[in-house]
């Protein structure tokens, strides 16, 4: 067991407090199937001093990125985490989020679990190396707008909707301008087909947003008609550079067991490039 | 917010997506501060071949650093340089935008940044 990031300086009366959505995250990003993945792609065993010229040079470190990381309770999890998780520490993370409070929370929650896998790391008597990425900034924004094409490699996203009747109070906004912006998006939050508007919007921009060795994580409830939503993903085309590429859909870790809750999945989006070459040569 | 960073975002509007004017974004009346941080070579060695060395010329100029080599170093140049790993360090993770403004060069937004934090929310009309 991994430990989970502390997020006791985290403002709850403004931010999202972590809730069993946030724990089946962590769950799953760190089961042996996602870390067997997330390692295959993006891992590049770092045990040595800087590489000499005679080897290849190790892919270059993925770009995470949490759209409303809240807390920051998932992201830190990650960056802290990420030689178990990624199969590498050398990771860059990030986070997008409408509420300015999430983006501070988010920031002091990285920094804290990175201190503290730190500490962990130089305490135990093993030679085991820091396994912490590092993190970026969180920034305020709606969903990916302000990050380049193609640039993400990771990314997670935990819906605002939550599926239960009892929203979180919205931040007190600090000016006009974000006041209308929280309006505009609270509607989104409470209202629209199957809660979804939010998510059908991040799913649009995923063949944009990721990088051709890209995935998402995101996380989806049975109201959200997850089979209907994974359909719908695997019929999308477009972005990955023109390196063809299928898009893949699947339920993954240990969703779907979370008594008490509406039933809660994560879907795993990624491109799959097997089979295409020999699509390609016409076998 | 961290020059790093700032590599890797563009501004909002969706139409300037498109246009080569939007990236990088123009730091604007900016306040910096350093962090001090532990340098890890192998991290910015590996860093670097996903960095857009034009836009980090321009960031870095913008900034008041002094000019950076029209082409990135190469692997062995950054393991025989210490003054430059020193020197990258500092400009992609120690040195933080805190207050100012990232100024888009296709449609003139500004982006507000304070407390570190930026700001890419749009106001309605941009949306
Ligand atoms: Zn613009």
């Amino acid at each position: 067991m991994l430990p989970t990031p502390d997020t006791s300086h985290v403002p709850y009366q403004r931010v999202y407090e972590p809730a069993e959505d946030s724990f089946l995250l962590l769950d799953t990003l760190s089961s042996p199937s996602e870390t067997a993945f997330l390692t295959s792609r993006f891992g590049n065993n770092i045990n040595t001093t800087i590489s000499t010229s005679s080897q290849p040079p190790p892919p270059p470190p993925p770009l995470i990125l949490e759209v409303g990381p809240g807390s920051g309770v998932v992201i830190a999890f990650l960056t802290a985490h990420a030689q178990t998780i990624l199969g590498t520490p050398h990771v860059l993370a990030c986070g997008v989020d409408v509420n300015r409070f999430a983006c501070a929370a988010t920031a002091k929650t990285a920094a804290r679990a990175i201190a503290e896998a730190k500490d962990d790391a130089s305490s135990s008597s093993s030679s085991s190396s820091p396994g912490a990425g590092f993190f970026l900034d969180a920034v305020q924004g709606d969903l990916v707008a302000p990050v380049r094409a193609g640039m993400i490699d990771v990314l997670v996203f935990n819906p605002p909707y939550v599926p239960t009747a009892e929203l979180p109070a919205q931040p007190q906004p600090e000016s006009e301008a974000e006041q209308q912006q929280q309006q505009q998006r609270g509607t989104v939050v409470r209202g629209g087909r199957d809660g979804m508007e939010t998510t059908d919007r991040l799913i649009a921009a995923l063949p944009t947003a990721l990088s051709e060795r890209g995935c998402a994580y995101v996380l989806l409830c049975a109201q959200n008609k997850p089979e209907e939503v994974k359909e719908q993903i695997r019929a999308m085309g477009g972005g990955g550079g023109g390196g063809g590429g299928r898009w893949k859909a699947e339920t993954v870790g240990t969703s779907g067991k979370q008594a008490g809750w509406e039933k809660l999945q994560i879907v795993r989006i990624w491109r799959d490039y097997d089979g295409v070459a020999a699509d390609t040569t016409g076998s | 917010m961290k020059v790093l960073t700032l590599n890797f975002l563009t501004c909002a509007v969706k139409d300037c997506k498109s246009s080569n004017n939007s990236f990088p974004l123009h730091p604007k009346d900016a306040e910096l501060v350093y962090d001090d941080l532990e340098i890890n070579p192998q991290l910015l060695v590996n860093v670097l071949p996903r960095v857009d060395w034009v836009a980090l010329r321009t960031t870095s100029t913008e900034l008041g650093f002094p000019e950076l080599p029209e082409q990135p170093p190469t692997v062995e140049e950054l393991e025989s340089d210490e003054k430059m790993l020193q020197d990258l360090h500092k400009l992609l993770m120690e040195t933080q935008i805190m207050e100012g403004k990232l100024v888009c060069g296709n449609c003139g937004h500004e982006y507000a940044i304070r407390e570190g934090i930026a700001n890419f929310l749009l106001p309605s009309h941009l949306v």
